[in-house]
């Protein structure tokens, strides 16, 4: 069984391409093997800077022989058809058998495809490999049309066996397969000859090169970590920033530097930015103080002076970029303590946040009238969430941002400490861009909160304003994001908050903008209206009867806000559901609670839909379940039969048999729990009191026909069903529970 | 070791052995263009000469002129004037990256001694309609030259494809000379009888250009100048193949390039006024572009773009 060894190797393969191009070689070259009839016991890849490389272990020598049969036509059939069987099948006359069969004498073309040797099937499946390789860009070079990620140079193929190895010959554009590869390419300069895996590992390792990325990774973390420990320092965790400096050396040697004395007052955040994106350094930092004092470079060589000029040269390219981030800094702060951050916030009336939805100044006003509007829900002082949120992107005005964009909110936070305000209001810049992620932290903080909310709910209601909903997998202004992050924002917190009455508000303003015929007033009083009376649609009307003008703008509005928020609710319930699935909550059991009142209050929606799982976990639930819908389906095949609804309740004194005047019983007594628990939004006790229902109802269905002879006793018993609808439909839509 | 390079002493000593080198690897070695730019790829010996199938070699130094990193001459690291020593080889050789490191010996790195490294860094430019794949070469964490493999210029995918290196002339000498403020760096010989520094020669026009650059210059002369190039660089497009009055073939393909060259500085110096609002950035690129595609698709229709009458 031969070993297969290939490597491919090239110019500097991008740091952040090498993983995955070494997956994707790894399975097109063995899915290609397989296909074609060989089998191995197992195959790994690697990858460095210049290199990809991929082992096979134990491939079959061959593919098997294959013998398949064709079936022709009657051996009668005119020599026409005949031949061109024979055309069509590759075979001579004499290949032919012949065989009797139900509707005659037919003829077999028996086709033999021998097996191929590996060698064959491996050149076949790695030019195909090298020609389609889905690199995320590639290109051409010199006069060649081939396409790699860089200039392709070499191409290692050698299938080994105990007895030796042979070079699997292959020519991809004029790029020869053989045995040759080369090692570092400063260190150890030249090509070598390898036999097989062992040995290229092996040569590689004494030509300066680690094979392994992880291998790499793993040197690097545990020098920088050593020597960091032995300064009594540590080094900040960067999982991708190793994985991406493992690929840019194959001899990675660590070397820790000083940051100069004059920046070690910049932000911790700054400085790990700067080094972190300019010159893909670690940081370093003293765990007494949590200060940045040092950082980590990895060189991708060892010297003579044991890396002292590297050090030095990357210690005077860091200088150069700290005095640009103290500069930005610098004047950063001047702005902020002189003018303040709203003369920041003005500017951002030049940048366009998006050619509909009009510049960052107006979208920044948008938000902070919603926030206004927000704050007293959220438990927050007006004036403060609206002071906050004018300023809260005021940073990306600032030198600092426009240099590292990744740095928005943090740097808005040391610039509104800087410039006097509250320590709300800064702690807002920085949150309110939160939650970004499922896993990423919600803010507590009401003013946080109220500007987070008000700058998601802001670009949801923009974007279904200007119909830019998310479709599929397309979703580029992470609208998804967005919306689960009001969910998350409103939940963890236990906000109760009518969103209806914001997405209203909200999309009365995109609107106001975005249709010519409404007026600066129209969209005033609809403001207003909607303040009172909590939705658009009350608002509208209000204002038409009272107004004496002309009401164009307002019918405009009509055509639209009312469509647009209720789908944008129906987008919060869709993502709702997503969230609660993964916390275990069944789909059927939101869905039944959707239909209910009050389902634009999030907080009360799960509240509703966590009572009713729990409940449903229990036999009593599950099986009150049953009793309902039987009840049900017997009262609406009643009501279609007879045409009639039956929804009076029954009158106990009809009751013949005990198990009737028993549920007559204990439908009062849950009704009288029921109804002020429900009153109290107290879903537990309200359902727990349903479920009680289950024994007499259960009781009931066993002794009793419901359709009996006597109509009186018919009538009286469907009303009754009908009571156990009524009072269990009020807690939940019991129709939508499956099973 | 590379013990018989000495180190440089002078920023001109720098750009006399990458000329003499690149003159020893077969390049034609060209004299800037004389016309202001944004950077060396600019020229028409790279721009121009990337397209079409005939063979080039081309080195030369190009002043560059950036309008919006004029700091008047008091940064140590940025000037609104600085130059570029370009290469750019048709078709791009298999050696290119050694001939490349060829060049950083010549002028004194020695490599046993630093940490040469290629990080992924794909070239784009939207006012030319070009990208490229290549890396920015780092020294010792410093970023020393651009790397490209030319695709596509005008518009045009570059068969075959040229390599393109740039060396951003004061940054690498800073390094090689050991120098922390470009002001501070030797022009000449330090020991000749009138020893200049790099400020001696350049501070005074950086803070004159400076000035000029982002207070003084007439933004409503800039943006007529911006039309009449535009509109000229059509015209000369526009006109016929034949010459009627030699009776010759003669397309103005270099003539109209000019006029797309100055619509870009232009831009770039009405960028520095600030007066090129986000939107109205892109709308500029764009007819910059398309100048710059006009002009590539009329040097293919020439003799050294590759036509063939």
């Amino acid at each position: 069984m031969p070993d297969l060894l290939i490597e491919l190797f090239s110019e500097e393969i991008p740091a952040r391409m090498q993983a995955k191009a070494a997956d994707d070689l790894k399975s097109r070259v063995t899915n290609g093997l397989v296909d074609a009839g060989l089998t191995y016991a197992g195959a790994a890849a690697y990858s460095t800077p210049r290199r990809l490389a991929l082992r096979v272990d134990g491939l079959t020598e061959r593919s098997p022989d294959i013998k398949e049969e064709r079936k022709g036509p009657r051996t009668d059939a005119p020599e026409k058809a005949i031949e061109g069987f024979l055309r069509g099948a590759g075979v001579s006359r004499e290949d032919l058998i012949e065989r009797d069969e139900k509707k005659g004498r037919v003829f077999y073309a028996v086709i033999e495809k021998p097996g191929r040797p590996a060698a064959e099937i491996v050149a076949e499946v790695l030019e195909d490999g090298i020609r389609n390789f889905p690199w995320p860009k590639s290109m051409r070079w010199g006069a060649g049309s081939l396409r790699w990620v860089r200039p392709l140079h070499r191409i290692t193929c050698l299938l080994s066996r105990e007895d030796g190895s042979e070079v699997v010959p292959l020519d991809v554009d004029g790029i020869v397969s053989g045995r040759a590869t080369e090692g570092h390419r400063f260190m150890a300069p030249g090509a070598f000859d390898v036999t097989g895996f062992d040995d290229y590992e092996a040569k590689l390792k004494r030509a300066y090169v680690v094979l392994d990325a992880a291998e790499r990774a793993e040197a690097i973390w545990h020098d920088a970590t050593n020597q960091a420990f032995a300064n009594g320092l540590e080094v900040v965790e960067d999982k991708g920033l190793l994985a991406e400096v493992a690929g840019l050396v194959e001899w990675p040697v660590v070397l820790m530097g000083e940051i100069g004395e004059d920046f070690l007052g910049l932000p911790p955040e700054v400085l790990q930015t700067s080094m972190k994106e300019h010159q893909k350094f670690f940081s370093v930092k003293n765990p007494k103080t949590s200060r940045i004092e040092r950082f980590v470079t990895v060189a991708n060589r060892e010297t003579a002076d044991h890396g002292s000029t590297i050090l030095a040269g990357n210690q005077k390219v860091l200088s150069a970029r700290l005095s640009d981030a103290k500069f930005f800094w610098e004047n950063d702060l001047r702005v902020a303590k002189s003018e303040g951050l709203t003369a920041w916030t003005d500017s951002l009336s030049n940048v366009t946040f998006h050619n509909k939805l009009g510049s960052q100044k107006a979208r920044i006003d948008r938000i902070a009238a919603l926030a206004r509007e927000l704050a007293t829900v959220v438990g927050a002082d007006a004036g403060i969430a609206a002071q906050a949120a004018t300023v809260a992107k005021a940073d990306l005005a600032s030198e600092m941002v426009y240099e590292f964009p990744e740095l928005q909110g943090l740097m808005g936070r040391y610039y509104s400490d800087a410039a006097g305000l509250p320590s709300e209001v800064g702690a807002a810049c920085q949150e309110h861009y939160s939650p970004l992620g499922p896993s990423d932290d919600v803010p507590s903080a009401p003013v946080s909160v109220t500007v987070a909310l008000a700058d998601k709910i802001d670009t949801l209601t923009g974007f279904w304003a200007i119909d830019e909903k998310p479709t599929g997998s397309k979703d580029p202004f992470a609208l998804r994001r967005a919306a689960l992050g009001v969910i998350r924002l409103v939940l963890e917190n236990g906000l109760n908050l009518s969103l209806d009455q914001f997405i209203d508000l909200q999309l009365v303003r995109h609107k106001g903008h975005l249709i010519e015929a409404v007026s600066d007033e129209d969209v005033e009083d609809l403001i207003h209206e909607i303040a009172q009376h909590g939705v658009f649609g009350a608002a509208y009307r209000t204002i038409k009867e009272k107004r004496e003008g002309a009401t164009d703008g307002l019918d405009a509005m009509n055509g639209e806000v009312p469509d647009k928020s209720v789908d944008l609710l129906s987008f919060f319930h869709d993502r709702l559901k997503v969230y609660l699935r993964d916390q275990g909550v069944r789909h059927d059991v939101i869905d039944a609670c959707l239909g209910m009142p009050g389902n634009d209050d999030l907080a009360l929606l799960v509240k509703r839909a966590k009572a009713l799982q729990t409940v449903l976990d229990t036999e009593d639930g599950e099986n009150l379940v049953q009793g309902f819908k039987r009840a049900n389906n017997i009262l609406t095949q009643a009501e279609e039969k007879d045409g009639v609804e039956y929804s009076f309740g029954g009158d106990p004194k009809f009751a013949e048999d005990p198990t009737e005047t028993a549920l007559f019983d204990a439908l009062s007594t849950a009704e009288a729990k029921i109804t002020p628990a429900m009153k109290a939004q107290d879903f537990s006790t309200a359902m727990a009191a349903m479920a009680d229902l289950r024994g007499p109802v259960d009781a009931f269905f066993e002794a009793v026909q419901v359709n009996a002879d006597n109509e009186v006793l018919r009538r009286n018993r469907l009303n009754l069903l009908s009571s156990i609808r009524t009072t269990c439909l009020q807690v939940a839509d019991l129709t939508k529970i499956e099973g | 070791m590379d013990q018989t390079i000495t180190k440089p002493r002078s920023f001109q000593e720098i750009i006399l052995r990458l000329q003499s080198y690149w003159a020893g690897q077969g390049c034609a070695v060209m004299q800037p263009y004389d016309m202001e730019v944004g950077a060396g790829t600019f020229h028409p010996a790279t721009t121009l000469r990337s397209l079409g199938s005939k063979p080039w070699a081309a080195a030369y130094v190009q002043p560059s002129r950036r309008p919006t990193d004029g700091r008047y001459g008091e940064n140590p690291n940025r000037l609104q004037h600085y130059y570029q020593y370009q290469v750019l080889i048709k078709p791009s050789p298999p050696d290119l990256q050694e001939l490349y490191l060829g060049s950083l010996r010549a002028i004194g790195i020695d490599m046993a001694l630093h940490d040469i490294r290629f990080v992924e860094d794909d070239w784009e430019s939207p006012t030319l309609g070009a990208w490229g794949l290549g890396w920015e070469v780092w020294c010792d964490g410093m970023e020393v030259s651009q790397f490209t493999y030319f695709q596509q210029v005008g518009g045009h995918d570059c068969h075959p494809v040229s390599g393109e290196l740039t060396y951003g002339l004061e940054r690498l000498a800073m390094y090689v000379l050991g120098v922390d403020h470009v002001m501070d760096m030797p022009y000449n010989d330090p020991d000749a009888p009138i020893a200049l520094s790099y400020g001696d020669v350049f501070r005074q026009t950086e803070q004159e250009y400076s000035r000029w650059n982002f207070d003084v210059a007439d933004t409503d002369v800039l943006l007529r100048h911006f039309e009449e190039a535009e509109a000229e660089c059509a015209r000369i497009l526009d006109h016929a193949e034949d010459d009627p009055k030699t009776g010759k073939r003669i397309v103005m393909a270099h003539p109209a390039y000019d006029q797309c060259i100055k619509a870009s500085h232009i831009f770039n110096l009405l960028d520095a006024r600030g007066v090129i609002s986000v939107t109205e950035r892109q709308s500029y690129i764009g007819r910059v572009r398309t100048l710059a595609k006009r002009c590539a698709d009329a040097f293919v229709l020439t003799e050294a773009g590759g036509y063939a009458a």
